[in-house]
């Protein structure tokens, strides 16, 4: 029998085991799979056509060209004109701003207001709207048609600002309602006896109290609304469309010469917003997609 | 003696809450509730350009049942839904439990894991349309590598054209299911740990006999999650092959949009939406009777 | 008599269920009412009916004269201090005090005065530009008990305020409270699980349970003779020793047993013969002998004992049910040690089985 080791101190550990292998290995192989479309799309953009037919889609380029990027922002033709993705970015800022502010302070108002001033029925509604959330939008898409041809917001900026509110109601409502419901009641017990109201409890003691949430809220809405597809084809017209109809209509244009540089360049363009959101706020982000999860 | 005013009405007890629950109030009334009853009824119609109250029974619903198309669409969806919620859920799982073993860079890991979920699924479909690409992409990247026969051309075989969109959609929300599985791990009490540490259990076994079974809320909530939004199925399908080749990566929701929209035919259309309803029914009631209907009895 | 608090046939319902059951209590002006009893008893909610904070189903609510049964809680005259403190966390110390002023769109001037005089009354005046969470936790409470103060009310209402605190603190500020009650004279309404604290703060104890006041009376009178078995009970740590027998020989004696208890001195109404009675005993009010009195003692095996540190406290078995007796610490009993225990009858209660009422 071998001398045994006298065990003592610190327990030695190896860097290389067989498991960390695996583990690694296999974490590494993934991510692989997860970055290579970006690396694809970055490095098609930054190249030439003639380097784009003859090289391999992975290499990086020979010779970098910002001409695709600049093609793609300003010359790419829809098949209707030809005035590039500006268009439909501009286009997404102007539904963008309106439609996330409006959805915001509606679920916010509608989250206090079903945790500290529940009326008769309060429940009820809520729980429509969570499983409303369930309800494929196709059903009510032309429902909404007829309504916002009534309002006369049909094929309007603001119909589809409206769309966005009340699609993002469910999961914007349940954010909040959770959030608020976890600051202590006795605070807003203390307000009322202070002789706050509806409005002043919310804005002086729940609104400075929950600044995260509302950032979460920000990221969820900005990149949902962003991303938005169906309800822009359905609700706006041709010169209005959001960013992501655009980009469709330029890459899988019939028409013309296909050139994947620009269409590469467009892609991410109209991927960039929502990837600068999600590098800048991290677990923030995860937060937000969670919160899909935690049951009300 | 001074009483103070006593509020004429319940009605008009806190006023403003009730101000302010009107955009709810109508949204659950008016579009949830009002708009599906509606499409509902008017599936039974032979609405055309306009919607009309002309009741056929279920015509449109025979037609809709009797059109290949719409046959393609469930068929490819049922295909796509399979094998979506089998490989995000189980690589899903696997890549939380991989994430959980307290890694270095878990941070970084996670960021390029969920990136993609972050992408619009119309870039997703793009990207992924451009990677398969059969002049560009990967199959004549292994060809020029020296492999002359291989053939990868998902996106224009008609019965492939499935799994090229399963790829880019697993691409898309692997990572989301990894963040709520992860979630759910984290939040299995440690003492568990210690405790199967102790009785000398080893991890696998107890990530299948204890921590699996404990984590089934989560499990199913995932699922509901993932098959929802299977179901809602389009962006992905519009951006990467248009339905194509021919009518091969048909979903419903297309044909939803396709017959209200652009064929003019809305009787047909709100009969194809409510089978969308229907099958989301089939999902939703047996997961809220589990979690909801179980706790009021027990 | 002026009434600072009338509470009149005050009932609450959640939806079919009955948590409060028709109260009536009057508060004296500058009374210190303490409400006292297990978790769910309703006391908290009646706290919150006084305050306005839940509508009531049924009754009325009347504070200084005036009928407060539908008013704001702001427009009731009263201050509220929360177990959790409840301070506004994004406010300094001096934007929580004067929060319920700006809102009484009071003058700066006046604001300032009061926040003054709060913060010197409570010590506070160095922590005025912190915020809550560099606060300790019973500098925190302060604050909250401040928060009542600035208002200038004459009624407080108490959430468990010190539930919150360790043990050394909770001493600390419950002298501190009865310190302020006896400076500003005003009514307090106190609720409390705590029975130190309710016996050391109140002038008078409602003792609650099931939404029903069992007593209300003053902390000695509640101690001596509580109304029941559930107040005899729930009061006194340990809790009081329950004899289980029947009162005989037209109510002049207690039969326990083989054994027979001397009722002359008893400090209650008539006995009468009763087949099925309890006589409470506390622990202090026993004494451990050797030798046997007839009609004055009963017979008890000593199963173990407890040095308390002050006292110490003997666990016996006296015909088959379990006793406690408080003794001095010195005097130590070995297990199994039979003796016999003199009862003071002239502090001890006589319950009625069936109705649990005290006779």
């Amino acid at each position: 029998m071998a001398e045994a080791v006298h065990p003592r101190g610190t327990k030695p550990r190896r860097r290389l085991s067989g498991r960390n292998i695996m583990l690694y290995g296999t974490l590494l192989v993934f991510s692989l799979y997860y970055i290579l479309p970006l690396w694809v799309m970055v490095m098609t953009s930054l190249k030439g056509m003639p380097e784009v037919r003859l090289g391999n889609i992975f290499a990086p380029p020979v010779e970098i060209t910002f001409e695709p990027w600049v093609k793609a922002w300003a010359e790419a033709c829809t098949g209707l004109n030809c005035d590039g993705l500006s268009r439909g970015f501009w286009n997404s800022v102007r539904i963008l701003i309106p439609s996330v502010i409006l959805s915001i302070i509606v679920a916010s108002v509608n989250g206090y207001a079903l945790v500290n001033w529940r009326f008769k029925g309060s429940d009820v509604f809520f729980t429509i709207l969570i499983f409303g959330s369930f309800i494929p939008y196709q059903v009510m898409l032309y429902p909404i048609v007829i309504l916002l041809r009534e309002m006369g917001l049909y094929g309007t900026l603001w119909g589809l600002v409206v769309v966005h509110t009340i699609f993002g109601m469910p999961i914007l409502t349940l954010l909040f309602r959770n959030y608020f419901s976890s600051i202590p009641e006795e605070l807003f017990k203390a307000a009322r006896v202070d002789g706050a109201g509806f409005w002043g409890i919310y804005f002086r003691i729940m609104l400075p109290m929950s600044l995260p949430i509302f950032v979460v809220a920000l990221i969820l809405q900005v990149t949902g609304i962003w991303n938005d597809f169906l309800f822009g084809v359905v609700y706006t017209k041709p010169d209005l469309y959001p960013m992501t109809v655009q980009l469709n209509n330029i890459v899988n244009s019939v028409q013309g010469v296909k050139e994947y540089n620009v269409n590469m360049a467009a892609t991410l363009l109209t991927g960039l917003v929502p990837l600068i959101i999600y590098f800048v706020s991290g677990k923030l982000f995860v937060r937000g997609i969670a919160a899909g999860a935690v049951k009300g | 003696m001074a009483t103070t005013k006593r509020p004429r009405n319940r009605m008009f007890r806190n006023i403003n809450a009730k101000i302010a629950a009107i955009p709810m109030v109508l949204t659950t009334l008016v579009v949830f509730v009002g708009g599906t009853i509606w499409t509902v009824v008017y599936s039974f119609t032979n609405s055309k350009l306009l919607p009309k109250l002309k009741f056929v029974g279920f015509d449109q619903y025979e037609r809709l049942w009797s059109n290949s198309r719409w046959l393609i669409s469930i068929e490819n969806l049922a295909l796509f839904g399979v094998f979506s919620l089998i490989f995000t859920i189980s690589v899903g799982f696997l890549l939380a439990v991989l994430m959980d073993q307290k890694i270095r860079f878990e941070d970084t890991f996670r960021t390029i894991m969920l990136y993609p979920f972050a992408l619009s699924f119309v870039v997703t479909g793009l990207v992924w349309q451009w990677i398969l690409n059969p002049s560009f992409g990967i199959q004549s990247i292994v060809r020029s590598l020296g492999w002359e026969s291989f053939t990868f051309n998902p996106l224009e075989n008609p019965n492939l054209v499935m799994y090229g969109l399963l790829i880019a959609g697993l691409w898309q929300g692997t990572g989301f299911v990894m963040c709520l599985l992860l979630a759910g791990l984290r939040g299995i009490d440690e003492d568990i740990w210690k405790a199967t540490r102790v009785d000398g259990i080893p991890t696998w076994k107890t990530y299948v006999i204890v921590i699996i079974p404990m984590m089934r809320p989560v499990f199913i909530t995932t699922l509901v999650l993932v098959a929802a939004g299977i179901i809602k199925l389009y962006d992905l399908v519009v951006a990467q092959t248009s339905g194509g080749p021919g009518n091969a990566s048909q979903v419903p929701a297309m044909y939803v949009y396709d017959y209200m929209f652009q064929a003019q035919n809305l009787g047909q259309g709100f009969a194809a939406s409510t089978m969308m309803l229907l099958s989301v029914l089939i999902v939703l009631i047996p997961w809220a009777y589990l979690e909801f209907g179980g706790k009021k009895h027990g | 008599m002026s009434y600072s608090i009338q509470v009149k046939d005050l009932k609450l319902d959640f939806g079919a269920v009955s948590v409060l059951k028709t109260l009536n209590i009057d508060v004296a002006e500058g009374e210190f009412i303490v409400l006292l009893g297990p978790s769910g008893c309703g006391k908290s909610t009646l706290l919150n009916c006084l305050a306005g904070l839940l509508d009531i189903t049924d009754g009325e609510i009347w504070i200084k004269g005036k009928n407060v049964t539908w008013a704001e809680p702001s427009e009731r005259g009263i201050g509220m201090v929360f177990q959790s403190y409840a301070l506004y966390p994004q406010m300094t110390v001096r934007g929580n005090l004067s929060f319920g002023l700006k809102n009484a769109r009071m003058p700066k001037e006046e604001i300032d005065k009061r926040v003054a005089r709060a913060a010197e009354i409570l010590q506070i005046e160095p922590l005025l530009d912190r915020k809550p969470a560099a606060l300790s936790g019973g500098q925190r409470q302060r604050v909250a008990i401040g928060r009542a103060l600035v208002r200038d009310v004459d009624v407080f209402l108490f959430d468990e305020p010190l539930s919150n605190l360790d043990a050394k603190l909770r001493s600390e500020l419950r002298v501190e409270i009865k310190r302020l009650h006896s400076r500003l004279n005003n009514t307090m309404v106190y609720v409390t699980h705590d029975q130190i604290e309710a016996l050391t703060l109140a002038d008078r104890i409602a003792v609650m349970r099931g939404g029903i006041i069992q007593q209300l009376a003053a902390p000695q009178e509640i101690y001596n003779r509580p109304a029941n078995l559930f107040v005899a009970g729930f009061i006194g740590s340990p809790s009081m020793n329950f004899l289980h027998g029947a009162t005989v020989d037209n109510g002049r004696a207690f039969q326990f047993g083989e054994t027979k208890i001397d009722l002359s001195g008893y400090d209650g109404g008539a006995v009468l013969d009763r087949p099925r009675a309890i006589l409470g005993l506390r622990p202090e009010h026993l004494l451990i002998q050797t030798e046997a009195e007839p009609g004055r003692t009963l017979p008890a095996v000593v199963e173990i004992d407890e040095p308390m540190g002050a006292d110490s406290l003997v666990w016996l078995v006296a015909g088959g049910t379990q006793m406690s007796v408080r003794v001095p610490v010195e005097r130590r009993l070995a297990p199994g040690t039979r003796v016999h225990l003199k009862v003071d009858i002239s502090k001890a209660s006589i319950f009625d089985t069936e109705s649990e009422k005290r006779v």
